[in-house]
Protein backbone atom coordinates (compact mmCIF):
# COMPACT_ATOMS: atom_id res chain seq x y z
CA UNK A 1 0.00 0.00 0.00
CA UNK A 2 2.81 2.45 0.76
CA UNK A 3 3.93 2.20 -2.83
CA UNK A 4 0.63 3.55 -4.05
CA UNK A 5 0.56 6.29 -1.43
CA UNK A 6 3.77 7.68 -2.91
CA UNK A 7 2.05 8.38 -6.20
CA UNK A 8 -0.43 10.61 -4.41
CA UNK A 9 0.76 13.87 -5.86
CA UNK A 10 -2.38 15.88 -5.47
CA UNK A 11 -2.79 18.76 -3.08
CA UNK A 12 -6.22 17.69 -1.94
CA UNK A 13 -6.68 20.66 0.39
CA UNK A 14 -6.19 23.00 -2.57
CA UNK A 15 -8.51 20.91 -4.73
CA UNK A 16 -11.22 20.87 -2.08
CA UNK A 17 -10.96 24.61 -1.91
CA UNK A 18 -11.88 24.77 -5.60
CA UNK A 19 -15.24 23.13 -4.80
CA UNK A 20 -17.47 25.65 -3.01
CA UNK A 21 -19.67 22.92 -1.53
CA UNK A 22 -16.86 21.79 0.75
CA UNK A 23 -16.54 25.24 2.31
CA UNK A 24 -20.06 24.87 3.68
CA UNK A 25 -21.07 23.09 6.84
CA UNK A 26 -24.36 21.31 7.32
CA UNK A 27 -27.10 22.71 9.60
CA UNK A 28 -25.86 20.49 12.45
CA UNK A 29 -22.35 21.89 12.07
CA UNK A 30 -20.76 18.82 10.50
CA UNK A 31 -18.72 19.06 7.31
CA UNK A 32 -19.98 17.58 4.04
CA UNK A 33 -18.64 14.07 3.51
CA UNK A 34 -19.66 13.43 -0.06
CA UNK A 35 -19.15 9.80 -1.03
CA UNK A 36 -21.55 9.58 -3.96
CA UNK A 37 -19.52 10.85 -6.89
CA UNK A 38 -20.42 7.68 -8.78
CA UNK A 39 -23.95 9.07 -8.98
CA UNK A 40 -22.89 12.63 -9.71
CA UNK A 41 -19.79 14.66 -8.91
CA UNK A 42 -19.62 18.01 -7.16
CA UNK A 43 -18.67 21.00 -9.30
CA UNK A 44 -15.53 23.11 -9.10
CA UNK A 45 -15.84 26.88 -9.06
CA UNK A 46 -14.52 27.15 -12.61
CA UNK A 47 -17.40 25.05 -13.99
CA UNK A 48 -19.95 27.03 -12.01
CA UNK A 49 -18.37 30.26 -13.27
CA UNK A 50 -18.31 29.04 -16.85
CA UNK A 51 -22.03 28.39 -16.82
CA UNK A 52 -22.78 31.71 -15.20
CA UNK A 53 -20.55 33.63 -17.58
CA UNK A 54 -22.40 32.35 -20.63
CA UNK A 55 -25.74 33.23 -19.06
CA UNK A 56 -24.62 36.64 -17.91
CA UNK A 57 -22.67 37.87 -20.91
CA UNK A 58 -23.54 36.31 -24.27
CA UNK A 59 -26.26 33.68 -24.11
CA UNK A 60 -28.07 32.86 -27.37
CA UNK A 61 -29.37 29.80 -29.14
CA UNK A 62 -26.82 27.75 -31.02
CA UNK A 63 -26.30 27.24 -34.76
CA UNK A 64 -29.05 29.72 -35.59
CA UNK A 65 -27.82 33.31 -35.58
CA UNK A 66 -24.98 35.16 -37.28
CA UNK A 67 -25.21 37.96 -34.75
CA UNK A 68 -22.38 38.37 -32.24
CA UNK A 69 -23.80 36.33 -29.39
CA UNK A 70 -24.89 33.54 -31.69
CA UNK A 71 -21.51 33.36 -33.34
CA UNK A 72 -19.71 33.31 -30.00
CA UNK A 73 -21.94 30.52 -28.68
CA UNK A 74 -21.30 28.48 -31.83
CA UNK A 75 -17.56 28.90 -31.45
CA UNK A 76 -17.65 27.92 -27.79
CA UNK A 77 -19.73 24.85 -28.51
CA UNK A 78 -17.29 23.75 -31.17
CA UNK A 79 -14.40 24.38 -28.78
CA UNK A 80 -16.13 22.16 -26.24
CA UNK A 81 -16.67 19.47 -28.84
CA UNK A 82 -12.98 19.69 -29.66
CA UNK A 83 -12.05 19.42 -25.97
CA UNK A 84 -14.10 16.22 -25.69
CA UNK A 85 -12.53 14.89 -28.89
CA UNK A 86 -9.11 15.42 -27.36
CA UNK A 87 -10.19 13.87 -24.04
CA UNK A 88 -11.16 10.57 -25.64
CA UNK A 89 -8.72 10.87 -28.56
CA UNK A 90 -11.33 10.67 -31.29
CA UNK A 91 -10.28 11.33 -34.89
CA UNK A 92 -12.60 14.18 -35.61
CA UNK A 93 -14.86 16.43 -33.57
CA UNK A 94 -17.79 15.58 -35.87
CA UNK A 95 -17.76 12.20 -34.12
CA UNK A 96 -18.66 13.88 -30.82
CA UNK A 97 -22.42 14.19 -30.38
CA UNK A 98 -23.91 16.26 -27.58
CA UNK A 99 -26.74 14.44 -25.85
CA UNK A 100 -28.52 14.82 -22.54
CA UNK A 101 -26.47 12.11 -20.85
CA UNK A 102 -25.24 8.54 -20.92
CA UNK A 103 -28.75 7.08 -21.02
CA UNK A 104 -29.71 9.15 -24.05
CA UNK A 105 -26.44 8.24 -25.76
CA UNK A 106 -26.95 4.52 -25.22
CA UNK A 107 -30.53 4.73 -26.46
CA UNK A 108 -29.33 6.56 -29.55
CA UNK A 109 -26.73 3.88 -30.22
CA UNK A 110 -29.10 0.99 -29.53
CA UNK A 111 -31.96 2.30 -31.64
CA UNK A 112 -29.95 4.30 -34.16
CA UNK A 113 -27.44 1.62 -35.07
CA UNK A 114 -29.02 -1.51 -33.62
CA UNK A 115 -32.51 -0.67 -34.81
CA UNK A 116 -31.24 -0.34 -38.38
CA UNK A 117 -28.79 -3.24 -38.57
CA UNK A 118 -30.00 -5.97 -36.21
CA UNK A 119 -32.18 -8.75 -37.51
CA UNK A 120 -33.79 -11.88 -36.11
CA UNK A 121 -31.24 -14.27 -34.64
CA UNK A 122 -28.49 -11.68 -34.24
CA UNK A 123 -27.01 -11.54 -30.78
CA UNK A 124 -26.36 -8.62 -28.45
CA UNK A 125 -23.84 -9.50 -25.77
CA UNK A 126 -24.21 -7.85 -22.37
CA UNK A 127 -23.37 -9.01 -18.86
CA UNK A 128 -24.91 -8.80 -15.41
CA UNK A 129 -22.83 -5.88 -14.14
CA UNK A 130 -24.34 -3.45 -16.65
CA UNK A 131 -26.35 -0.44 -15.56
CA UNK A 132 -30.01 -0.57 -16.60
CA UNK A 133 -29.23 2.08 -19.23
CA UNK A 134 -27.00 -0.47 -20.94
CA UNK A 135 -29.54 -3.30 -20.66
CA UNK A 136 -33.05 -1.96 -21.18
CA UNK A 137 -32.49 -0.17 -24.53
CA UNK A 138 -30.92 -3.36 -25.92
CA UNK A 139 -33.82 -5.45 -24.64
CA UNK A 140 -36.18 -3.09 -26.40
CA UNK A 141 -34.23 -3.17 -29.66
CA UNK A 142 -34.05 -6.96 -29.42
CA UNK A 143 -37.79 -7.15 -28.97
CA UNK A 144 -38.36 -5.03 -32.07
CA UNK A 145 -35.78 -6.68 -34.32
CA UNK A 146 -35.92 -10.31 -33.19
CA UNK A 147 -32.33 -10.14 -31.99
CA UNK A 148 -31.37 -11.99 -28.82
CA UNK A 149 -29.75 -10.54 -25.70
CA UNK A 150 -27.14 -12.80 -24.13
CA UNK A 151 -25.17 -12.36 -20.94
CA UNK A 152 -21.50 -13.14 -20.65
CA UNK A 153 -21.14 -14.77 -17.22
CA UNK A 154 -19.24 -13.12 -14.40
CA UNK A 155 -16.63 -14.82 -12.29
CA UNK A 156 -17.37 -15.36 -8.58
CA UNK A 157 -15.44 -12.18 -7.76
CA UNK A 158 -17.46 -10.03 -10.16
CA UNK A 159 -15.29 -9.84 -13.27
CA UNK A 160 -16.19 -10.78 -16.82
CA UNK A 161 -15.47 -14.47 -17.31
CA UNK A 162 -12.96 -14.11 -20.13
CA UNK A 163 -12.40 -17.89 -20.24
CA UNK A 164 -15.86 -18.21 -21.73
CA UNK A 165 -15.59 -15.43 -24.31
CA UNK A 166 -15.38 -17.90 -27.20
CA UNK A 167 -18.71 -19.43 -26.23
CA UNK A 168 -20.37 -16.05 -26.28
CA UNK A 169 -18.59 -14.04 -28.95
CA UNK A 170 -19.47 -15.81 -32.17
CA UNK A 171 -20.25 -14.70 -35.71
CA UNK A 172 -23.82 -14.18 -34.49
CA UNK A 173 -22.68 -11.52 -32.05
CA UNK A 174 -23.41 -8.21 -33.71
CA UNK A 175 -22.93 -6.01 -30.66
CA UNK A 176 -20.89 -6.22 -27.51
CA UNK A 177 -21.86 -3.46 -25.11
CA UNK A 178 -19.98 -3.26 -21.87
CA UNK A 179 -19.33 -0.83 -19.07
CA UNK A 180 -15.81 0.57 -18.71
CA UNK A 181 -16.22 0.37 -14.97
CA UNK A 182 -19.03 -1.18 -12.95
CA UNK A 183 -21.03 1.36 -10.98
CA UNK A 184 -21.52 -1.20 -8.19
CA UNK A 185 -18.57 -3.57 -8.14
CA UNK A 186 -16.04 -1.01 -9.32
CA UNK A 187 -14.73 -3.67 -11.73
CA UNK A 188 -12.60 -2.20 -14.50
CA UNK A 189 -13.19 -4.17 -17.67
CA UNK A 190 -10.44 -5.17 -20.14
CA UNK A 191 -11.59 -2.88 -22.94
CA UNK A 192 -8.74 -3.55 -25.44
CA UNK A 193 -9.14 -7.33 -25.21
CA UNK A 194 -12.92 -7.18 -25.56
CA UNK A 195 -12.58 -4.81 -28.48
CA UNK A 196 -10.27 -7.18 -30.29
CA UNK A 197 -12.50 -10.20 -29.69
CA UNK A 198 -15.69 -8.58 -30.95
CA UNK A 199 -13.97 -7.07 -33.96
CA UNK A 200 -12.56 -10.49 -34.85
CA UNK A 201 -16.14 -11.64 -35.50
CA UNK A 202 -17.10 -8.39 -37.23
CA UNK A 203 -19.26 -7.04 -34.41
CA UNK A 204 -19.65 -3.53 -33.09
CA UNK A 205 -18.11 -2.55 -29.77
CA UNK A 206 -20.01 -0.18 -27.49
CA UNK A 207 -18.62 1.14 -24.20
CA UNK A 208 -20.66 2.70 -21.43
CA UNK A 209 -17.96 4.98 -20.05
CA UNK A 210 -20.15 6.80 -17.51
CA UNK A 211 -18.01 5.58 -14.62
CA UNK A 212 -14.67 5.22 -16.36
CA UNK A 213 -14.26 8.61 -18.06
CA UNK A 214 -14.00 10.51 -14.74
CA UNK A 215 -11.24 8.24 -13.47
CA UNK A 216 -9.06 6.93 -16.25
CA UNK A 217 -7.78 7.74 -19.70
CA UNK A 218 -10.23 6.61 -22.36
CA UNK A 219 -8.77 6.35 -25.85
CA UNK A 220 -11.26 5.36 -28.53
CA UNK A 221 -8.54 4.94 -31.17
CA UNK A 222 -6.06 2.89 -29.15
CA UNK A 223 -8.85 0.74 -27.72
CA UNK A 224 -10.79 0.60 -30.98
CA UNK A 225 -14.08 1.59 -29.44
CA UNK A 226 -16.88 1.98 -32.01
CA UNK A 227 -19.40 3.80 -29.83
CA UNK A 228 -18.86 5.40 -26.45
CA UNK A 229 -21.31 7.03 -24.05
CA UNK A 230 -20.75 9.18 -20.99
CA UNK A 231 -22.18 12.07 -18.98
CA UNK A 232 -20.80 15.49 -18.11
CA UNK A 233 -22.12 15.53 -14.56
CA UNK A 234 -19.98 12.66 -13.34
CA UNK A 235 -16.92 14.40 -14.79
CA UNK A 236 -17.28 17.44 -12.52
CA UNK A 237 -19.22 19.09 -15.34
CA UNK A 238 -22.81 20.29 -15.67
CA UNK A 239 -25.90 18.09 -15.56
CA UNK A 240 -28.03 17.58 -18.64
CA UNK A 241 -25.12 17.18 -21.02
CA UNK A 242 -23.73 13.89 -22.22
CA UNK A 243 -21.65 12.57 -25.06
CA UNK A 244 -22.22 9.95 -27.68
CA UNK A 245 -19.07 9.15 -29.61
CA UNK A 246 -19.37 7.15 -32.80
CA UNK A 247 -16.73 6.33 -35.38
CA UNK A 248 -17.56 8.45 -38.42
CA UNK A 249 -18.29 5.57 -40.84
CA UNK A 250 -20.60 4.02 -38.24
CA UNK A 251 -22.36 7.31 -37.63
CA UNK A 252 -23.15 7.46 -41.33
CA UNK A 253 -24.91 4.12 -40.96
CA UNK A 254 -26.73 5.20 -37.83
CA UNK A 255 -30.26 6.61 -37.86
CA UNK A 256 -31.10 9.62 -35.75
CA UNK A 257 -33.44 8.99 -32.85
CA UNK A 258 -34.90 12.47 -32.69
CA UNK A 259 -36.15 14.40 -35.69
CA UNK A 260 -36.77 18.10 -35.98
CA UNK A 261 -34.90 21.38 -36.15
CA UNK A 262 -31.18 21.62 -36.98
CA UNK A 263 -30.74 17.92 -37.80
CA UNK A 264 -32.07 18.21 -41.35
CA UNK A 265 -30.42 18.90 -44.67
CA UNK A 266 -33.59 19.62 -46.66
CA UNK A 267 -37.22 19.21 -45.73
CA UNK A 268 -39.80 18.68 -48.45
CA UNK A 269 -43.53 18.24 -48.00
CA UNK A 270 -43.31 14.49 -48.14
CA UNK A 271 -39.79 13.61 -47.07
CA UNK A 272 -36.55 14.99 -45.64
CA UNK A 273 -32.85 14.39 -45.77
CA UNK A 274 -30.45 14.61 -42.88
CA UNK A 275 -27.51 16.83 -42.13
CA UNK A 276 -24.11 15.28 -41.54
CA UNK A 277 -23.02 14.22 -38.06
CA UNK A 278 -22.94 15.67 -35.48
CA UNK A 279 -25.94 17.85 -36.46
CA UNK A 280 -27.88 14.77 -37.62
CA UNK A 281 -28.03 13.60 -34.00
CA UNK A 282 -28.60 16.96 -32.35
CA UNK A 283 -32.23 17.81 -33.15
CA UNK A 284 -33.73 20.71 -31.28
CA UNK A 285 -31.99 23.10 -28.93
CA UNK A 286 -28.98 21.69 -27.15
CA UNK A 287 -28.30 22.20 -23.45
CA UNK A 288 -26.13 25.07 -24.67
CA UNK A 289 -24.78 26.46 -21.42
CA UNK A 290 -24.00 23.00 -20.07
CA UNK A 291 -22.33 21.89 -23.29
CA UNK A 292 -20.05 24.93 -23.23
CA UNK A 293 -19.16 24.51 -19.56
CA UNK A 294 -18.32 20.87 -20.23
CA UNK A 295 -15.15 22.15 -21.85
CA UNK A 296 -14.15 23.79 -18.59
CA UNK A 297 -14.71 20.51 -16.75
CA UNK A 298 -12.65 18.59 -19.30
CA UNK A 299 -9.81 21.08 -19.01
CA UNK A 300 -10.08 20.93 -15.24
CA UNK A 301 -9.54 17.15 -15.05
CA UNK A 302 -6.85 17.29 -17.72
CA UNK A 303 -5.10 19.96 -15.69
CA UNK A 304 -5.09 17.71 -12.65
CA UNK A 305 -4.07 14.69 -14.68
CA UNK A 306 -5.61 11.24 -14.76
CA UNK A 307 -2.55 9.55 -13.35
CA UNK A 308 -2.54 11.69 -10.23
CA UNK A 309 -6.33 11.36 -9.84
CA UNK A 310 -6.11 7.62 -10.26
CA UNK A 311 -3.29 7.27 -7.73
CA UNK A 312 -5.19 9.32 -5.20
CA UNK A 313 -8.44 7.42 -5.71
CA UNK A 314 -6.71 4.05 -5.50
CA UNK A 315 -5.19 4.98 -2.16
CA UNK A 316 -8.58 6.13 -0.85
CA UNK A 317 -10.28 2.98 -2.09
CA UNK A 318 -7.63 0.77 -0.51
CA UNK A 319 -7.83 2.58 2.78
CA UNK A 320 -11.65 2.52 2.83
CA UNK A 321 -11.65 -1.16 1.88
CA UNK A 322 -9.37 -1.99 4.76
CA UNK A 323 -11.32 0.05 7.31
CA UNK A 324 -14.72 -1.29 6.17
CA UNK A 325 -13.52 -4.87 6.48
CA UNK A 326 -12.77 -4.22 10.16
CA UNK A 327 -16.52 -4.11 10.84
CA UNK A 328 -18.12 -7.44 11.67
CA UNK A 329 -20.40 -8.94 9.04
CA UNK A 330 -19.27 -6.70 6.19
CA UNK A 331 -19.24 -8.04 2.65
CA UNK A 332 -17.63 -5.89 -0.03
CA UNK A 333 -18.76 -6.97 -3.48
CA UNK A 334 -16.63 -7.25 -6.57
CA UNK A 335 -13.04 -8.11 -7.33
CA UNK A 336 -9.91 -7.48 -5.32
CA UNK A 337 -8.73 -3.93 -5.14
CA UNK A 338 -6.27 -4.08 -8.07
CA UNK A 339 -9.12 -4.81 -10.48
CA UNK A 340 -11.44 -2.07 -9.39
CA UNK A 341 -11.88 1.68 -9.48
CA UNK A 342 -12.99 4.10 -6.81
CA UNK A 343 -16.24 2.34 -5.90
CA UNK A 344 -16.99 0.10 -2.93
CA UNK A 345 -20.41 -1.51 -2.51
CA UNK A 346 -21.07 -3.43 0.65
CA UNK A 347 -23.61 -4.91 3.00
CA UNK A 348 -23.36 -5.24 6.75
CA UNK A 349 -25.05 -8.11 8.52
CA UNK A 350 -28.02 -6.97 10.60
CA UNK A 351 -28.14 -3.50 9.05
CA UNK A 352 -30.36 -2.72 6.11
CA UNK A 353 -28.63 -0.49 3.52
CA UNK A 354 -31.48 2.01 3.72
CA UNK A 355 -31.06 2.34 7.50
CA UNK A 356 -27.31 2.70 7.10
CA UNK A 357 -27.63 5.39 4.44
CA UNK A 358 -30.14 7.33 6.52
CA UNK A 359 -28.11 7.08 9.72
CA UNK A 360 -24.87 8.04 7.94
CA UNK A 361 -26.69 11.07 6.59
CA UNK A 362 -27.25 12.20 10.18
CA UNK A 363 -23.47 12.49 10.48
CA UNK A 364 -23.17 14.35 7.19
CA UNK A 365 -21.87 11.28 5.37
CA UNK A 366 -23.60 10.96 2.01
CA UNK A 367 -23.64 7.50 0.47
CA UNK A 368 -25.93 5.80 -2.00
CA UNK A 369 -28.00 2.75 -1.17
CA UNK A 370 -30.32 0.54 -3.16
CA UNK A 371 -29.88 -1.49 -6.32
CA UNK A 372 -28.04 1.33 -8.12
CA UNK A 373 -30.03 0.63 -11.30
CA UNK A 374 -28.44 -2.79 -11.58
CA UNK A 375 -31.19 -5.20 -10.58
CA UNK A 376 -29.82 -8.16 -12.57
CA UNK A 377 -26.49 -7.74 -10.76
CA UNK A 378 -28.16 -7.56 -7.36
CA UNK A 379 -30.19 -10.68 -8.22
CA UNK A 380 -26.91 -12.39 -8.99
CA UNK A 381 -25.34 -11.17 -5.74
CA UNK A 382 -28.43 -12.40 -3.88
CA UNK A 383 -29.14 -9.07 -2.18
CA UNK A 384 -31.83 -6.55 -3.05
CA UNK A 385 -29.78 -3.61 -1.96
CA UNK A 386 -26.24 -2.50 -1.09
CA UNK A 387 -24.55 0.59 0.30
CA UNK A 388 -22.19 2.26 -2.16
CA UNK A 389 -19.27 4.47 -1.32
CA UNK A 390 -17.75 6.17 -4.37
CA UNK A 391 -14.88 8.63 -4.45
CA UNK A 392 -14.07 11.73 -6.42
CA UNK A 393 -10.78 13.54 -6.62
CA UNK A 394 -11.77 15.84 -3.72
CA UNK A 395 -12.21 13.09 -1.15
CA UNK A 396 -9.57 12.61 1.52
CA UNK A 397 -8.66 10.40 4.45
CA UNK A 398 -10.80 12.54 6.77
CA UNK A 399 -13.81 11.48 4.72
CA UNK A 400 -12.95 7.86 5.38
CA UNK A 401 -12.50 8.55 9.10
CA UNK A 402 -15.92 10.19 9.19
CA UNK A 403 -17.42 7.28 7.24
CA UNK A 404 -16.03 4.83 9.79
CA UNK A 405 -17.24 6.93 12.74
CA UNK A 406 -20.67 7.27 11.16
CA UNK A 407 -20.86 3.52 10.60
CA UNK A 408 -20.02 2.98 14.27
CA UNK A 409 -22.81 5.36 15.16
CA UNK A 410 -25.23 3.55 12.83
CA UNK A 411 -24.28 0.17 14.28
CA UNK A 412 -24.90 1.48 17.76
CA UNK A 413 -28.31 2.84 16.77
CA UNK A 414 -29.20 -0.42 15.09
CA UNK A 415 -28.17 -2.30 18.25
CA UNK A 416 -25.26 -4.04 16.60
CA UNK A 417 -22.61 -2.89 19.06
CA UNK B 1 -53.49 -11.44 15.77
CA UNK B 2 -56.01 -9.67 17.98
CA UNK B 3 -53.42 -9.60 20.78
CA UNK B 4 -51.21 -7.26 18.72
CA UNK B 5 -50.96 -3.87 20.32
CA UNK B 6 -49.54 -0.76 18.84
CA UNK B 7 -48.92 2.63 20.33
CA UNK B 8 -51.94 4.93 19.97
CA UNK B 9 -51.78 8.09 17.93
CA UNK B 10 -52.14 10.21 21.08
CA UNK B 11 -49.21 8.45 22.73
CA UNK B 12 -47.15 8.91 19.59
CA UNK B 13 -47.93 12.63 19.38
CA UNK B 14 -47.02 13.12 23.04
CA UNK B 15 -43.76 11.26 22.59
CA UNK B 16 -42.82 13.26 19.49
CA UNK B 17 -43.59 16.52 21.26
CA UNK B 18 -41.44 15.48 24.21
CA UNK B 19 -38.55 14.45 21.97
CA UNK B 20 -38.45 17.65 19.98
CA UNK B 21 -35.73 17.40 17.36
CA UNK B 22 -35.64 15.09 14.40
CA UNK B 23 -32.61 13.11 15.53
CA UNK B 24 -34.31 12.11 18.75
CA UNK B 25 -37.50 11.31 16.86
CA UNK B 26 -35.56 9.24 14.36
CA UNK B 27 -33.97 7.25 17.18
CA UNK B 28 -37.41 6.78 18.65
CA UNK B 29 -38.69 5.51 15.28
CA UNK B 30 -35.87 2.95 15.25
CA UNK B 31 -36.87 1.83 18.74
CA UNK B 32 -40.47 1.51 17.56
CA UNK B 33 -39.16 -0.47 14.62
CA UNK B 34 -37.45 -2.95 16.90
CA UNK B 35 -40.66 -3.37 18.91
CA UNK B 36 -42.89 -3.80 15.87
CA UNK B 37 -44.75 -7.15 15.99
CA UNK B 38 -43.11 -9.58 13.58
CA UNK B 39 -44.79 -10.79 10.46
CA UNK B 40 -44.45 -14.56 9.98
CA UNK B 41 -41.89 -15.36 7.27
CA UNK B 42 -44.49 -17.20 5.19
CA UNK B 43 -46.42 -13.93 4.88
CA UNK B 44 -43.43 -12.26 3.22
CA UNK B 45 -44.59 -13.19 -0.25
CA UNK B 46 -45.05 -11.18 -3.41
CA UNK B 47 -48.85 -10.65 -3.15
CA UNK B 48 -48.34 -9.04 0.27
CA UNK B 49 -45.51 -6.79 -0.87
CA UNK B 50 -46.18 -3.05 -0.95
CA UNK B 51 -44.79 -1.38 -4.04
CA UNK B 52 -43.13 1.99 -4.10
CA UNK B 53 -40.89 1.43 -1.08
CA UNK B 54 -37.11 1.41 -1.45
CA UNK B 55 -36.90 -1.41 1.07
CA UNK B 56 -39.14 -4.45 1.10
CA UNK B 57 -42.45 -3.97 2.91
CA UNK B 58 -45.08 -6.65 3.40
CA UNK B 59 -48.54 -5.97 4.78
CA UNK B 60 -51.42 -8.27 5.74
CA UNK B 61 -54.83 -7.52 7.17
CA UNK B 62 -57.54 -9.37 9.06
CA UNK B 63 -61.03 -8.48 10.28
CA UNK B 64 -61.56 -8.13 14.03
CA UNK B 65 -65.14 -9.24 14.57
CA UNK B 66 -64.92 -8.88 18.35
CA UNK B 67 -65.63 -5.26 17.60
CA UNK B 68 -69.03 -3.97 16.62
CA UNK B 69 -68.81 -2.66 13.98
CA UNK B 70 -65.90 -4.84 12.83
CA UNK B 71 -62.45 -3.26 12.61
CA UNK B 72 -59.40 -4.13 10.55
CA UNK B 73 -56.15 -5.33 12.15
CA UNK B 74 -52.92 -4.86 10.26
CA UNK B 75 -49.55 -6.49 10.48
CA UNK B 76 -46.67 -5.09 8.42
CA UNK B 77 -42.90 -5.41 8.41
CA UNK B 78 -40.00 -4.04 6.46
CA UNK B 79 -36.44 -5.29 6.32
CA UNK B 80 -35.30 -1.74 7.15
CA UNK B 81 -35.63 -0.61 10.74
CA UNK B 82 -36.47 3.07 10.19
CA UNK B 83 -39.23 1.95 7.83
CA UNK B 84 -40.48 -0.39 10.57
CA UNK B 85 -40.68 2.69 12.77
CA UNK B 86 -42.75 4.46 10.13
CA UNK B 87 -44.96 1.36 9.94
CA UNK B 88 -45.50 1.72 13.68
CA UNK B 89 -46.68 5.28 13.03
CA UNK B 90 -49.12 4.02 10.38
CA UNK B 91 -50.33 1.35 12.77
CA UNK B 92 -50.98 4.01 15.41
CA UNK B 93 -53.13 5.76 12.82
CA UNK B 94 -54.92 2.86 11.16
CA UNK B 95 -54.87 -0.34 13.20
CA UNK B 96 -58.11 -1.58 14.70
CA UNK B 97 -60.21 1.08 13.02
CA UNK B 98 -63.37 0.49 11.01
CA UNK B 99 -63.10 0.72 7.23
CA UNK B 100 -65.05 3.97 7.36
CA UNK B 101 -62.67 5.47 9.91
CA UNK B 102 -59.68 4.43 7.79
CA UNK B 103 -61.04 5.97 4.63
CA UNK B 104 -62.01 9.18 6.39
CA UNK B 105 -58.62 9.68 8.10
CA UNK B 106 -56.68 12.69 6.80
CA UNK B 107 -53.27 11.07 7.02
CA UNK B 108 -51.43 14.00 5.44
CA UNK B 109 -52.70 16.22 8.21
CA UNK B 110 -51.36 13.77 10.81
CA UNK B 111 -47.95 13.55 9.09
CA UNK B 112 -47.92 17.34 9.11
CA UNK B 113 -48.79 17.47 12.82
CA UNK B 114 -46.02 15.00 13.57
CA UNK B 115 -43.72 17.08 11.33
CA UNK B 116 -42.83 13.88 9.52
CA UNK B 117 -43.43 15.59 6.20
CA UNK B 118 -40.52 17.94 6.94
CA UNK B 119 -38.01 15.18 7.45
CA UNK B 120 -38.93 12.53 4.96
CA UNK B 121 -37.30 12.56 1.56
CA UNK B 122 -39.66 12.33 -1.42
CA UNK B 123 -38.54 8.72 -1.99
CA UNK B 124 -39.41 7.78 1.56
CA UNK B 125 -42.66 9.72 1.40
CA UNK B 126 -43.57 7.78 -1.74
CA UNK B 127 -42.95 4.57 0.14
CA UNK B 128 -45.06 5.73 3.05
CA UNK B 129 -47.92 6.75 0.77
CA UNK B 130 -47.58 3.40 -0.99
CA UNK B 131 -48.41 1.81 2.34
CA UNK B 132 -51.24 4.29 2.98
CA UNK B 133 -52.68 3.48 -0.42
CA UNK B 134 -52.60 -0.25 0.32
CA UNK B 135 -54.25 0.24 3.72
CA UNK B 136 -57.00 2.33 2.14
CA UNK B 137 -57.54 -0.23 -0.64
CA UNK B 138 -57.99 -2.92 2.00
CA UNK B 139 -60.46 -0.73 3.89
CA UNK B 140 -62.46 0.02 0.75
CA UNK B 141 -62.55 -3.67 -0.12
CA UNK B 142 -63.69 -4.56 3.42
CA UNK B 143 -66.41 -1.90 3.29
CA UNK B 144 -67.73 -3.22 -0.03
CA UNK B 145 -67.75 -6.82 1.24
CA UNK B 146 -69.56 -5.61 4.33
CA UNK B 147 -72.37 -4.07 2.33
CA UNK B 148 -72.94 -7.16 0.20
Amino acid sequence: MSKIMETQLLDIAAIRDQFPVFRETLPNGSPVTFLDSGASAQKPQCVIDAEREVLETHYANAYRGVYQFGAQIDEELEASREAVRRLINADDSSEIIFTSGTTMSLNMIAFGWGGRHLKAGDEILLNHMEHHANIVPWQQVAERTGAVVRYLPLTADGRLDLQRLDEFITPKTKILSVTGMSNVLGTINPIPELSKRIHDVGGVFVVDAAQSVPHQVVDVIADQIDFLAFSGHKLYGPTGIGIMYGRSDLLEQTDPLLFGGHMIDRVYEDHSSWAEAPAKFEAGTLPIVQAIALKTAVEYVEGIGFEAMHGHEVSLTQSAHQRLMEFPGVTIYGPSIEHKGAILSFTMEGAHPEDLAQLLDRKGVFVRHGHHCTMPLHDLLGVSSTVRVSFGLYNNQDDIDRLVDALQFARHRLRLG
Amino acid sequence: MSSTTYMTLEELKEEFEFLGDWEARCDFLIDLGFELPKLPDDAKIEPNRVHGCQSNVWLIASVNEDHEPATIRFLANSDAMIVNGLIAVLMAIYDDKTPEEIVETDVEEIFHELELDRYLSPARKNGLFGMVKRVRQIAILAASQDSE
